[in-house]
């Protein structure tokens, strides 16, 4: 859920849209922000599963220092979502295990 | 102090701060040395300017004007929507606790404000010690 | 590896302590240049809406991330080099390894102030893994600066500042937070922050712990308990919230893998949050020309780690070649200030432990 009225910071500031493919499915994200915020503003909160149990998990520090948020970001895997930039256009999916590398060429 | 608001100060601990101090013009507010004290009011000075109750870090001042029956109490306040003047809302104790009814009579800003709003509720002389704060709209 | 650079003084990060020991360097004479990893230079004063405490010489009053703008203002009108999107990876004597903007690449100093900050304590019970739980930190991060609510519902773990400062934050955004749970008999935090958020309706559950997290995919509820005098929980007393977000405010670790690499000497300091390089008055570690400044250092405050970033970027900058003027009068105004801050209930377990790592500091110059 975005935070569209703030009583300190004043209204959400107007910028730029541009769409992301998370699954599949596109959605909207502010120009500059993290992955990770589109991700949660969209209401999505499964980051990836684990490794071994398949178990989920989601932003933990949104910092760049837990690697909770890793996903496979346009074929890349174990991207750190919170720390890396939408872009437009940019595939992420949600990352089973440790992901799987892209076949070097 | 009958008839004009003077702050009430609610800070318990020495903690390292005094803007209170440093923001009030009149200087009613004393800390000195170190920065730990606790802030005393001369309230004989104070002119319920509401400086320092914006720029408290710990919106731990209020101001209290006592009439004979009834009684003004000024809070900071840091959430929206904003009640507007004559808004009926619901007065709120230290725990937060509903205290009654209470009709809004000022709603401002002061130049320490930067986002923070002075709410000014109208209520009974009885309550003027209780009431510090409204529940949120 | 992109081409090596070279400066006088070298700061890692870019929050309060880093640009106060820049600012410091600076007007000493020296050329800085701070490196922080993110898009831009304030830590965690960027995500701060409140007002701070301190006093004048500290911006006590404005609120931290207007702090963090005129830091910043002050540093760039200063000539303070300041890059962003620069991770420090390594320290190699008195060079940085650094990735700026995604490229490897060096950084030479004479002199290199280290102010990382700190990082937040996790906290283990079942379900604590549930996409919901999170850090403090980092639902202050998403609320304040990228403007997402990461929950609608939610509750607290930890009643020290930082958990009253983002109950207040959460209620400001929009969400409702239905409780504070804090293991301690009383709140840690100060009581102007607990009365903000009592007075807002929110319950602080002291002497309470969390059971466990419980959700399908997703964190849905949170059961707590209070707990006897020897810490178990009582029976009986369980009480469930349904909840979307469990934030977990249970404290900070001095963040010092850069001191580590280059050698410092540490010592165990549970009132500063873990382990900290021992240091001089001058925040001079065991390794000649490195210094450290706030969080880093030593779990504390802004204003705190303003002052001793004045101090470090002062010594780093006479340790370069650039004494200022009037060096040991600002030393001095730095301490006693410093020392100011610290006295009280509240800073003088900070106090006795930062004269004590000063104290094993000396001893070991001593024994050199
Ligand atoms: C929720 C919360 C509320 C607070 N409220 C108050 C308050 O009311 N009053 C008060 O005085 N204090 C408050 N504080 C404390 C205050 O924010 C900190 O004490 C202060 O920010 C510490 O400053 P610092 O410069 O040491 O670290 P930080 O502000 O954390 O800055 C460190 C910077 O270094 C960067 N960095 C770390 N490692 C590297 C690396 N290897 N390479 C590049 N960059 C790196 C980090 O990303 C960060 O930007 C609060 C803290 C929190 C978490
Ligand atoms: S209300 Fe005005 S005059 Fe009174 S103490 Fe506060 S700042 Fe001073
Ligand atoms: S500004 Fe507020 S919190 Fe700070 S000392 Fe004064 S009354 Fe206490
Ligand atoms: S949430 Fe911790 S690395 Fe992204």
């Amino acid at each position: 859920m975005r935070v569209e009225e703030h009583p300190i910071l004043g209204p959400l500031p107007k910028t730029e849209t541009v769409w992301i493919e998370v699954d599949g499915k596109k959605i909207p994200a502010r120009a500059g922000e993290p992955i990770a915020a589109a991700l949660l503003a969209a209401g999505i909160r499964v980051f990836r599963t684990t490794h071994r149990r398949g178990e989920p998990r989601g932003p933990f520090c949104a910092v760049g220092r837990c690697t909770d948020c890793v996903m496979t970001v346009d074929g890349v895997p174990n991207v750190r979502t919170c720390v890396t930039p939408v872009r437009e256009g940019m595939k992420i999916e949600t990352q089973r295990g440790l992901g799987r590398w892209p076949e070097l060429k | 102090m009958e008839g004009r608001p003077v702050a009430v100060i609610e800070c318990p601990e020495e903690i390292p701060c005094n803007p209170c101090e440093t923001a009030c013009p009149q200087g009613a507010i004393q800390i000195g040395n170190p920065i730990t004290r606790r802030p005393r009011l001369d309230a004989a000075r104070c002119t319920g300017c509401g400086l320092c109750v914006a720029a408290c870090p710990g919106l731990a001042i209020f101001l209290v004007k006592e009439e004979a029956d009834t009684a003004e109490v000024t809070f900071p306040y840091e959430f929206l929507p904003l009640p507007q003047v004559g808004d009926v809302v619901t007065a709120v104790g230290r725990e937060g606790q509903p205290l009654g009814a209470a009709r809004v009579v000022a709603v401002r800003q002061v130049r320490t404000s930067d986002g923070t709003w002075l709410v000014t509720l109208a209520v009974p002389r009885a309550l003027s010690s209780e009431v510090r704060g409204m529940r949120r709209l | 590896m992109a081409g090596a650079e070279v400066t006088e003084v070298a700061v890692v990060g870019g929050g309060p302590a880093g640009l106060s020991a820049a600012l410091a360097a600076r007007q000493a004479g020296a050329k800085v240049i701070v490196v922080d990893e993110n898009a831009a230079p304030g830590g965690q004063l960027r995500k701060q809406i409140h007002k701070f405490f301190g006093s004048k010489e500290h911006h006590a009053g404005r609120r931290g991330f207007r702090i963090a703008e005129e830091l910043v203002a002050a540093c760039r009108e200063q000539g303070v080099e300041l890059w962003t999107d620069t991770l420090a990876y390594g320290i190699f004597d008195h060079t940085l390894g650094i990735v700026r903007g995604g490229t490897a690449s060096t950084l030479a100093a004479r002199s290199i102030v280290l102010a990382t900050g700190a990082s937040e304590n996790a906290l283990a019970f079942p379900g604590c893994t549930l996409p919901g739980v999170m850090g403090a930190g980092a639902a202050q991060t998403f609320i304040n600066l990228h403007r997402v609510l990461p929950g609608r519902r939610a509750l607290i773990v930890g009643a020290g500042n930082v958990g009253l400062i983002i109950t207040y934050q959460l209620l400001q955004a929009g969400a409702e937070v239905l409780g504070v749970v804090e293991a301690a008999p009383r709140i840690g935090g100060y009581a102007v922050h607990a009365a903000k958020i009592r007075r807002a309706g929110v319950p602080i559950y002291t002497r309470h712990t969390v059971l466990n997290a419980a959700g399908h995919g997703e964190l849905e509820e949170v059961t707590i308990a209070a707990l006897d005098e020897n810490g178990w929980p009582i029976a009986g007393s369980e009480r469930t919230f349904a909840i979307d977000l469990l934030c977990l405010a249970v404290g900070l670790t001095p963040l010092t893998e850069l001191a580590w690499q280059a050698g410092c000497l540490f010592e165990y300091c549970g009132p500063l949050g873990g382990h900290v390089p021992l240091h001089s008055e001058d925040m001079e570690t065991t390794v000649p020309g490195l210094f450290v400044a706030g969080d880093m250092a030593g779990v504390e405050e802004a204003s705190t780690a303003l002052e001793e970033g004045r101090l470090a970027g002062l010594a780093a900058a006479a340790y370069a070649g650039y004494r200022s003027p009037n060096l040991e009068e600002e030393k001095a105004a730095a301490r006693e200030r410093l020392q100011a801050l610290r006295s009280g209930p509240f800073g003088e377990g900070r106090y006795l432990a930062h004269e004590e790592i000063v104290r094993r500091w000396l001893k070991w110059r001593d024994a050199r």
